[in-house]
C-alpha cells in the first residue's frame, strides 16, 4: 500500500486493519508519533490527515490511502507548525515530553484555521490531548505566543 | 567527539560505600541479605545521600568527558521523568566548571552504581543529594583544566584562571580553550575534595538562574526524544502479555489457537513466576510475540486463559472500604501519643469528629511500561524507562541466572513516572522472553488497559479524625487513626501497618503543639500490588489533616487562616525524632528540623498573594492548605467557582513554596504546575475499584485524568528564596502536590458550605 507522509510516498505492507500509529511507529520507524491509550482517548497519537488533526491508534491503514499525513517529524516545514514549536521552545513547555508531539500536532491545526484563538478555543481544540505531566497552563500560554507571532509575521 | 577526558576510572574513593543497604530507598525495611550489620559497624547514622545504597560520587572522571574540539560532554546518571533532571543536573556541573552551555552535550548513564552512586530516581531526592557531589565535580574539572593550562605557560596555577570554556593567565592575557587542554588535563591526577575552591554563589551564572532552556526541548518538539517505548532493534520482535488481573493470581491453562492463526504471531509464551511475594517481578501471564505491536494485541486479545486468582480473588473495594471503616474506629496499633487524649476529648468543650476516604489511584503515565532487551553470548542489554536503572539490572540478572556485570540497562527518556517505573517487573518481562527466544531482541508493550489493571496502585485509606476543641476552639486533645495497606506488602510478610516512611508522610510527625494527641494505625491488608505515587502516603494524610484543621476552624467560627497559623505557632524548629519520625526523608534531623518558621512563612505568603479574605461573587469560594513534605514547605491556596448546578471550575490557584535554595527555578515552577494539576486531577476525577481481584477501570474514559479545560486557568507560583546557598535543599518534584486536594475541598466548603470527605468529588456536588 502506498502512502503519503510528509510529502513523501512510502510503501508499506500491513494488515489493512492495522492503525496508521503502529504503521508509523512499528513499519516506518517513525516513533515520534506515540502511543498512549489505543482509544483516541488522549491524543498522544494525534497526526494530520488532510490538514485535520486525527487520533492516529484508531485510524486504520486502509482508510489513510491517497491522503495526506503529516506527523511530528514533519510539522516543522509549515508556518504554524514552526511557531508552535518555537513557543513550546521559548517558553520550555514539556515535563516529560511523551504527549507533547499530539500536543503540538493538535495546537499547529488549531493555529492554521483560527489564528486568533480564545480561550474557548484553545480548551476545544486541546481537550483531546492528556497530558499527566500537567503542562496545560504552559501550552495555553504558548499557543497564544505562537499565535502572536503568526499573526505579526502577516 | 574524541573524548579524551575518558570516564571510567572507579578507583576515586567509591570503594568504601560500595555496600550499602538499601535503606534509604525502601524506608529502612528491606536489606540485602547480611549487609546491614557491615553498614552498622561502619556508621551507625548515615543520612542523606549517605544512607542510600552505593551511596554518591563525585568523580569527574565518571561525569565529565571534554573532547579535543571543546564539547564537554556531562553524563546524566538519574532518570528524566519530566522533572528537569537531565537539566539541572548538568548545569550545576557547566557552572562550577565554567562551561559554556552552548557547547555542553548531555548524555545518560547506563546503570552502574559503583561508579556513578545511587541512580534509585524517587523520593524528590535527585537534586538534594547531588548538588554538592556534582558542584565539586565541576569544580574538579576545572582544577584539571587550570592546572594544565598554568604547566603548559609555566605559570602558577594561582595566575590562572577558568572563564567561560577557556582557561586564563591574566597577566599576559593568554588564553587557552577547554578543547586544546582536555589531553593534558586528563593526565593530571584528580584533586583531593579536600582541596576543591567551590564558586562563591555570586558567580554562579547557570545555578539558581532559571534561564537553561531544557536539554531534550529541540528533540522532543520534533518527534526525536527516544522514550522507551521507542526503541528499535535489528530484527525486533514486538510482545504484549495477556497477565493475571489478580495479584498473585495462576496461569491454569490456556489456548493460543486462535491467536496463532492471526498472521505475523510468531510464538506464544508464557511467563512464570514462583516468588514468594509480589516485589518487582513480573506477574504470571501469556505473551504474544508478534512481527509487530498491533498483531501483538490483537493476537492476545484472541488468548483464551483460564486463571487461577488466588487469595485475592475475592478483593472488592466496596466491602474494603467498609472493613477500613470499621478498623479505623476502634483503637489500633499506638504511634505517638502525648498527655491523656480520652480525659481531654471527655472535658472538651466540643468535640469535632470526621473521617476521610481516598481510593486506590493509577499512575497512568503517558508512556505505558515498556522495554526490549536482547541476549548476545550470555551478556543481557536492556533499553527500558525505569526510575530505578540499578535495581533494574540486578533483577534483571537474578531472574535470567547472569551476575549483573553481565547485564547493560540503557536508561531511556520516561514518558512519565510518578514512582510506576521504579518498579522494573516490565524491563524483567523483556528479558525472560528475549531468553525464551534464545536471545532475539524482544520489546514489550502494556496497553493502557494493560497500565491500569496492573499498575502498583496508590494505597486506599480511611482518615479517621477527632477533636476536642476549648472554649476557646483551640483544640485541647487531638486523635487521628490512619488505616492503608502498605508498600512493605509487596516484599513479604504484609506488616498490615504503615511502615516508618509512610508513616513519616504526614502522620506520625504531625506537628502542630496539641496537648493530649494520639496517632493510631489500625490493621490493613493488602489485596493488590501498592507502590509509591508520586508524594505517597502524604496524599492522604495531608488531605485528611488539612481538611480536619479547616472543619476546626469552621466549628470554631474562626477564620481559617487565622486558626492554622495559631496552630503552627510561633517560628521554631522541631526534632523529627521528638515527633517519633525516625524517618525523615532519610535526613539528619539536626540538618533538617522541622521548621515551623518556614511552614509559617509559606502560609503567610501564600495567603497574602492569593488576596485571602478578598470579597467574592456568589459561589465563589478560598480554600488553605499547607504541609511539610520531603523537607520542603507548601501552602497552597485554591479559588473555586461552583455553578448552580454544582459544576466546578477553578480559577485561580496560588502556591508558595519553600525548598531552600533553587537550583533550576523554572524546573521548580514546572514541578509545582504539575503538580497542582495532578492534584485537582485526584481530588476531582481519580479512582481505581476492584471488583472480583481485579481492576474495574480499563482506559482514560473509566480511569479519568484532568485535561486542559479543567485545570486551573491561573496557576501562581510564590518561591521563597533561601537566605544562602549553606542552606539545605529541600524536594521539588513532590511536596507540591499534597496540598491541592485539601485546599480545593476546603474552597468548595468555604464555596457552598458543602464539606467533601471522601474523593474523587467527581459529581458529588451535582446535588448540592
Amino acid at each position: 500500500m502506498e502512502l503519503s507522509i510528509n510529502e513523501t510516498k512510502v510503501q508499506v505492507m500491513a494488515a489493512d486493519d492495522t492503525p496508521l500509529l503502529w504503521v508509523l511507529r512499528d513499519h516506518l520507524g517513525m516513533t515520534g508519533t506515540k502511543f498512549g491509550c489505543g482509544m483516541a482517548l488522549c491524543g498522544a497519537c494525534t497526526v494530520h490527515l488532510d490538514g485535520q488533526p486525527t487520533r492516529s491508534c484508531m485510524m486504520p491503514i486502509s482508510a489513510v490511502a491517497g491522503k495526506k499525513i503529516s506527523t511530528i517529524e514533519g510539522i516543522g516545514a509549515t508556518t504554524a507548525g514552526q511557531a508552535v514549536q518555537d513557543a513550546w521552545l521559548a517558553l520550555d513547555v514539556p515535563q516529560c515530553g511523551y504527549c507533547q508531539s499530539g500536543q503540538i500536532m493538535s495546537a499547529a491545526a488549531l493555529l492554521k484555521g483560527n489564528p486568533k484563538p480564545s480561550d474557548a478555543d484553545i480548551d476545544a481544540a486541546m481537550t483531546g490531548n492528556i497530558c499527566r505531566c500537567g503542562t496545560y497552563p504552559r501550552i495555553r500560554a504558548a499557543i497564544k505566543q505562537a499565535a502572536g507571532k503568526l499573526g505579526a509575521g502577516k | 567527539m574524541s573524548a579524551v577526558m575518558k570516564a571510567g576510572d572507579e578507583s576515586a574513593g567509591l570503594s568504601r560505600r560500595e555496600f550499602l543497604a538499601r535503606v534509604g530507598a525502601l524506608g529502612g525495611l528491606v536489606l540485602i541479605a547480611g549487609v546491614a550489620e557491615v553498614v552498622k559497624a561502619q556508621d551507625a547514622a548515615r543520612y542523606g545521600a549517605d544512607s542510600m545504597p552505593h551511596g554518591w560520587s563525585d568523580n569527574p572522571l565518571a561525569f565529565i568527558a571534554i573532547g579535543e574540539d571543546g564539547t564537554v560532554t556531562i553524563v546524566v546518571h538519574r532518570s528524566e521523568m519530566g522533572q528537569g533532571v537531565r537539566t539541572g543536573m548538568p548545569l550545576i556541573v557547566a557552572d562550577e566548571l565554567e562551561a559554556d552551555w552552548s557547547k555542553v552535550r548531555v548524555t545518560q548513564a547506563p546503570a552502574d552504581e559503583l561508579k556513578f552512586g545511587n541512580q534509585d530516581t524517587d523520593g524528590s531526592r535527585s537534586t538534594r543529594h547531588f548538588f554538592e557531589p556534582m558542584r565539586r565535580c565541576g569544580a574538579a574539572a576545572r582544577t584539571m583544566l587550570e592546572q594544565a593550562a598554568a604547566a603548559s605557560w609555566g605559570v602558577s596555577v594561582s595566575e590562572v584562571q577558568a572563564v567561560n570554556h577557556e582557561v586564563v593567565h591574566r597577566k599576559s592575557g593568554r588564553k587557552l580553550g577547554y578543547g586544546a587542554l582536555a589531553r593534558a588535563a586528563a593526565q593530571l591526577p584528580v584533586p583531593a575534595r579536600e582541596s576543591l575552591r567551590l564558586k562563591d554563589p555570586t558567580r554562579f551564572r547557570y545555578i539558581g538562574k532559571g534561564k537553561t532552556h531544557l536539554a531534550d526541548g529541540r528533540d522532543i518538539v520534533a518527534g526525536k526524544a527516544q522514550y522507551g517505548i521507542d526503541t528499535r532493534l535489528e530484527g525486533m520482535l514486538y510482545a504484549v502479555v495477556a497477565r493475571s488481573p489478580v495479584l498473585g493470581g495462576k496461569v491454569v491453562r490456556y489456548d493460543a489457537a486462535e491467536a496463532l492463526k492471526i498472521p505475523g504471531v510468531v510464538k506464544v509464551l508464557q511467563i512464570q513466576v514462583s516468588v514468594p511475594s509480589a516485589k518487582f517481578h513480573p506477574l504470571n501471564g501469556v505473551a504474544v510475540v508478534a512481527m509487530d505491536t498491533w498483531t501483538a494485541i490483537k493476537a492476545r486479545n484472541a488468548l483464551k486463559v483460564q486463571w487461577d486468582d488466588g487469595v485475592h480473588g475475592s478483593y472488592d473495594s466496596k466491602a474494603y472500604r467498609a472493613e477500613l471503616e470499621q478498623a479505623a474506629r476502634k483503637p489500633g496499633k499506638v504511634l505517638r501519643e502525648a498527655g491523656d487524649v480520652d480525659g481531654a476529648m471527655s472535658k472538651a468543650a466540643h468535640k469535632v469528629e470526621a473521617e476521610y476516604y481516598l481510593p486506590h489511584l493509577a499512575h497512568a503515565s503517558m508512556e505505558p511500561p515498556a522495554a526490549t532487551a536482547r541476549i548476545v553470548d550470555g551478556r543481557c542489554e536492556v533499553w527500558a524507562a525505569v526510575q530505578a536503572p540499578q535495581v533494574t539490572r540486578e533483577d534483571v540478572a537474578k531472574h535470567l541466572g547472569l551476575s549483573s556485570e553481565n547485564v547493560t540497562v540503557h536508561v531511556t527518556l520516561l514518558g512519565g513516572g510518578f514512582g510506576r517505573k521504579s518498579k522494573p517487573d516490565f524491563a524483567i518481562e523483556a528479558a525472560l522472553l528475549s531468553q525464551q527466544l534464545a536471545g532475539k531482541p524482544v520489546k514489550v508493550t502494556w496497553t493502557r488497559e494493560d497500565d491500569v489493571h496492573n499498575d502498583y496502585f496508590h494505597t486506599v485509606s480511611v482518615e479517621h479524625l477527632q477533636a476536642g476543641l476549648d472554649a476557646r476552639g483551640k483544640p485541647v486533645a487531638w486523635l487521628h487513626r490512619s488505616a492503608a495497606p502498605s508498600i512493605v506488602s509487596l516484599f513479604g510478610p504484609d506488616p498490615k501497618h504503615e511502615a516508618p516512611f509512610e508513616q513519616g508522610m504526614g502522620l506520625i510527625n504531625m506537628p502542630y503543639d496539641v496537648p493530649n494527641l494520639r496517632i493510631e494505625n489500625p490493621e490493613a491488608v493488602a489485596h493488590t500490588r501498592i507502590g509509591w505515587f508520586r508524594s505517597v502516603s502524604n496524599v492522604p494524610h495531608a488531605f485528611a489533616v488539612q481538611s480536619f484543621v479547616a472543619e476546626l476552624a469552621a466549628a470554631a467560627g474562626r477564620d481559617h487562616r487565622d486558626y492554622l497559623l495559631e496552630l503552627v505557632g510561633p517560628p521554631r524548629l522541631i526534632d523529627p525524632t521528638a515527633l517519633k519520625d525516625g524517618w525523615n526523608y532519610s535526613e539528619s534531623p539536626q540538618r533538617y528540623p522541622v521548621d515551623m518558621g518556614r511552614l509559617r512563612r509559606v502560609i503567610e505568603t501564600v495567603t497574602r498573594e492569593a488576596g485571602w479574605g478578598r470579597k467574592l461573587a456568589k459561589g465563589r469560594g478560598l480554600g488553605l492548605a499547607a504541609h511539610y513534605s520531603f523537607v520542603s514547605y507548601t501552602a497552597a491556596v485554591v479559588e473555586v467557582a461552583v455553578g448552580g448546578k454544582g459544576e466546578l471550575t477553578i480559577p485561580r490557584v496560588d502556591v508558595a513554596f519553600d525548598c531552600g535554595p533553587q537550583v533550576n527555578p523554572d524546573r521548580i515552577r514546572s514541578q509545582l504546575e504539575g503538580a497542582v494539576v495532578m492534584g485537582v486531577s485526584l481530588a476531582t476525577l481519580g479512582e481505581i475499584t476492584f471488583k472480583n481481584g481485579r481492576a474495574e477501570q480499563d482506559n482514560f474514559h473509566q480511569y479519568q485524568v484532568t485535561r486542559i479545560d479543567a485545570a486551573p486557568r491561573q496557576i501562581k507560583l510564590h518561591l521563597l528564596p533561601a537566605s544562602d546557598w549553606s542552606v539545605p535543599l529541600g524536594g521539588v518534584g513532590e511536596p507540591g502536590l499534597p496540598p491541592i486536594a485539601p485546599a480545593l475541598c476546603n474552597a468548595i466548603f468555604a464555596a457552598t458550605g458543602k464539606r467533601i470527605r471522601q474523593l474523587p468529588i467527581r459529581d458529588q456536588l451535582a446535588s448540592g
